[in-house]
């Protein structure tokens, strides 16, 4: 079972320093998300973990190797990191870019195997793919574009997948249709998963394992039914709610509070009994 | 998307490409102001007599012709690289200024340090792209959001123009080296010899030889700097092999020709038009399809005021305004 980890991880833009010393391990097999607010550092610390941020102190280890020492094919044989909203050139297939997943299998010699198409083919199938892989990825609608994109990360044949932002300006169809996708994947495949979302509701839903971050540091850790609670949504997110409980899952269910339309609870009790 | 959909096509238009540049080297070679009949052309290759037509198919046209196209492969392949690295479908060695900065560099080395030897002018050639290219790239990087297409494009245009006027200086400054100074502002294939092409012509075969081994890294770098880091690809070296392949292949051709425009971004998107966004078909086809496009380009500019020659230059420029406009009002995608 592959193992992510972080230790000691210090890093900043510029003057601005992100993380110091943070420590992180990622449970192997498991759905792992990352939670905070804008700016906190949640995607930093995943792309940290998938190498595209170089850490100025610290190190990531990968079944207990350095990530910096391991040569970047052999990280990405074990390792996919689907970065938030990537862009397809125009004209590229989704044949094309799922193709392009087993770009760390190939060498000078070694150019296009059976294998290489048998991983194509089934990661096509797996995200449902198949019909319209002779389609552009520009032509397609935005879950289908990010289904395109996973597969291409699913060709990569890797034990572990990151992911910035999934969901993220997907309508709320195509969020679920990718997290149900996700959640499968881990179920069928064991593989695990690591991700940034900002819908904490589906966090809890989706999540074995919750980060939550903040400022740099990491709040609490672990399972949402036990780590998510009103005072962690005060402190990570600034934000008042009441926890409640989802009723179709029993996960942990943040309502926030606010303004808005306040109609009677009793006149409201009424009209969804009614229903 | 792609006219050619099946490696069978592709493979069929891209071998009649390779016929075509036969055909195109044949016709340049033959067909020109003076006259000349085939048997006398057959002949300067197998009983040169050093009579004046032989001298003219052996001295102007033969090379003539080869210098067409290697420049017109090189300018097309480096317009691709160029289009790739810097995400921008405007991008083109003449409108980035590399031909322009390798134009200069010749231009100042010719009236300035009495540089005239054909491996100098190579050499000048391959500095002054080179030059130009690392400062583009820079300018177009300076700030936060690093490289843009609008940066670059803006850094190109102010560098194109630097060097063209700073190259209009030394012409009206070098008095004496007027016509050899001259001879390097509008790009023209015709009155070099093959000691030229010969000097050049190494670089540039290697260059596309890399060109051709560099396509499938370019596919995945085209996905974007953190899917192919993802991927496992170093693009830094990725991004540096290809920048080193557009300075020989840019510089190489200002070296034989002087700047030729439009070459660099008609071509490619006309590929691109045919065979898709797959660099390992993008690179031959517009190594071939160069070629032909400034051979073609160059037997016209024979014709077009006859009996007099336009360089080639100015061919290529009235073919590649219009669709360089085209181009731009589609919103520089391809």
């Amino acid at each position: 079972m592959t193992t992510i980890q972080a230790q000691g991880l210090t890093l900043s833009y510029g003057q601005k320093p992100i993380f110091s010393n943070l420590d992180v391990v990622v449970p192997p097999g498991k759905i792992t998300v990352f939670i905070g607010s804008n700016g906190c550092g949640k995607s930093t610390l995943l792309r940290s973990l998938a190498r595209l941020l170089k850490p100025q102190e610290g190190s990531i280890l990968l079944d207990g190797s350095d990530i910096a020492k391991l040569s970047s094919k052999e990280v990405a044989r074990r390792l996919a990191i689907l970065p938030q909203g990537p862009a397809a050139p125009e004209g590229l297939t989704v044949h094309q870019l799922v193709k392009q997943g087993r770009y760390p299998y190939q060498s000078w010699l070694q150019q296009w195997s059976r294998e290489d198409e048998l991983l194509v083919k089934k990661a096509l199938e797996l995200t449902h793919m198949n019909e319209l892989a002779g389609r552009s990825v520009d032509s397609l609608s935005g879950g289908q574009r990010q289904r395109a994109w996973i597969a291409m990360t699913l060709a990569q044949n890797t034990r572990t997948i990151l992911l910035d932002e999934p969901t993220t300006y997907l309508d709320m169809t195509h969020q679920i249709e990718i997290l149900d996708l996700l959640f499968e994947l881990n179920e069928q495949e064991q593989r695990t998963i690591v991700m940034v979302l900002h819908d904490i509701n589906l966090a809890c839903r989706y999540a074995h394992h919750i980060v939550a971050v903040k400022d740099g540091q990491i709040y609490a850790q672990g399972k949402p039914e036990t780590v998510m609670n009103e005072q962690l949504i005060r402190d990570v997110f600034d934000m008042e709610c009441q926890m409640s409980t989802d009723p179709l899952f029993g996960t942990p269910l943040c309502i926030p509070y606010g303004k808005g339309r306040k109609l009677e609870l009793a006149a409201a009790a009424t009209a969804s009994s009614a229903r | 998307m792609d006219i050619l959909a099946t490696p069978t096509k592709k493979t069929s238009v891209l071998a009649a490409g390779l016929l075509l540049m036969a055909v195109g080297i044949v016709c340049s070679i033959a067909f020109g102001v003076t006259n000349i009949g085939w048997r006398t052309i057959v002949e300067s290759f197998t009983a040169f007599n050093g009579s004046q037509e032989h001298l003219i198919i052996q001295t102007a046209r033969m090379p003539r012709a080869f210098i067409a196209a290697l420049v017109g492969a090189g300018l097309a392949v480096a317009g691709a690289f160029m289009q790739g690295i810097t995400r921008n479908q405007l991008a083109s060695p003449s409108l980035f200024g590399i031909n322009a900065g390798a134009a200069f560099f010749i231009v100042t080395g010719a009236a300035f340090f009495g540089a005239g030897g054909l491996t100098t002018f190579a050499t000048l050639a391959f500095a002054g792209a080179a030059v130009t290219a690392v400062l583009v790239y820079v300018l177009g990087s300076i700030g936060n959001d690093g490289l843009t297409p609008l940066k670059i494009t803006l850094a190109g245009a102010a560098i194109t123009a630097f060097f063209s006027s700073l190259s209009l200086g030394v012409l009206l400054t070098g008095g004496q080296t007027f016509d050899q100074v001259l001879y390097w502002f509008v790009g023209s294939v015709s009155g070099r010899d093959m000691g030229i092409f010969k000097a050049a012509a190494p670089y540039m075969g290697t260059a596309l030889v890399g060109s051709f081994l560099l396509a499938r890294h370019m596919n995945v770098l085209s996905l974007g700097d953190d899917v192919a880091v993802g991927l496992g690809q170093k693009t830094a070296y990725i991004k540096l092999a290809a920048g080193v392949i557009v300075v020989l292949l840019a510089g190489g051709a200002v070296s034989m020709a002087g700047p030729i425009a439009f070459v660099g971004i008609i071509v490619p998107h006309l590929v691109r038009y045919l065979v898709g966004i797959d660099y390992r078909w993008v690179i031959p086809y517009c190594a071939v399809y160069g070629g032909n496009l400034l051979l073609a380009a160059d037997i016209g500019s024979r014709y077009i005021a006859f009996p007099k020659e336009i360089p080639v230059g100015v061919m290529t420029a009235i073919i590649g305004v219009p669709f360089f406009v085209y181009i731009a009002r589609k919103g520089g995608r391809s």
